[in-house]
């Protein structure tokens, strides 16, 4: 299991090949990568902020849990912080199983988690000012269909 | 002592990211009542606790939770990850 919180860009393709290599264990793997969205048409980038001393420890509990459920060979999460330009990579996750459905679940679970629990901030950048990203109702409605 | 930590608007709001304070507050409601007793900027970043959540020695809390020998506490909005 690995968990990276950087600032720095990743490979998502080079990631994903490094995690699904040389394995003898797994049938399946999923992966799910998040990128910045311009919803509004003036967006010049998100500022992610984080809580450094508890997002990693946040994030690797949540994928403890996730091998509890199911049944996984291996789960990869990365999340960036920082500034974000439109189009770049925000962060991915990927999950191994002997069978799909474990890892399809499971990453559909880990990203519910990764959206309202793991202590990231965003906060968009428009040409007409600065605004704090709102939770959504249905984001932890998301979360109430695990528990 | 306790460490206090604030994130995005709560940070922004009370205007540092970080502080210590020395308090006798038995849980974090508490906490909250003393700092926004303290000054203007504290009471409004803590107006609607509804809109903030809470860490305790970085793990998610309750406003209830018992501050006795706890080092760190963070203050901050619903997060948006993922």
């Amino acid at each position: 299991m690995t968990v990276r919180v950087q600032g720095e860009v990743f490979d998502t393709g080079a990631e994903l090949t490094g995690f699904a290599a040389n394995r003898r264990d797994v049938g399946a793997v999923v992966s799910f990568t998040g990128i910045v969205r311009d919803d509004s048409g003036d967006l010049e980038r998100l500022e992610i902020e984080h809580y450094p001393a508890m997002t990693a420890s946040a994030i690797e509990a949540m994928v403890a849990e996730a091998t509890v459920r199911w049944k996984l060979e291996d789960a990869l999460v990365i999340h960036r912080h920082g500034p974000l330009a439109v189009g770049e990579v925000i962060m991915m996750v990927a999950t191994a199983a002997r069978h799909r459905k474990d890892a399809f679940e499971a990453a559909d679970f880990l990203m519910d988690y990764l959206k309202s629990r793991a202590p990231f901030w965003k906060k968009e950048v428009t040409t007409s000012g600065t605004s704090w990203v709102d939770a959504k109702d249905e984001d932890e409605d998301a979360l109430a269909r695990w528990s | 002592m306790i460490d206090v930590l604030y994130f995005a608007w709560v940070r922004e709001r009370i205007g540092l990211p970080k502080e210590q304070v020395e308090t006798s507050a038995a849980t974090v409601a508490d906490l909250i009542a003393e700092l926004s007793a303290r000054e203007e900027r504290y009471a409004l970043a803590f107006s609607d606790t509804s809109a903030l959540r809470v860490a305790v020695d970085q793990e998610l809390s309750e406003f209830s939770a018992p501050l006795k020998g706890v080092r760190e506490v963070a203050f901050f909005p619903p997060m948006t990850g993922g």
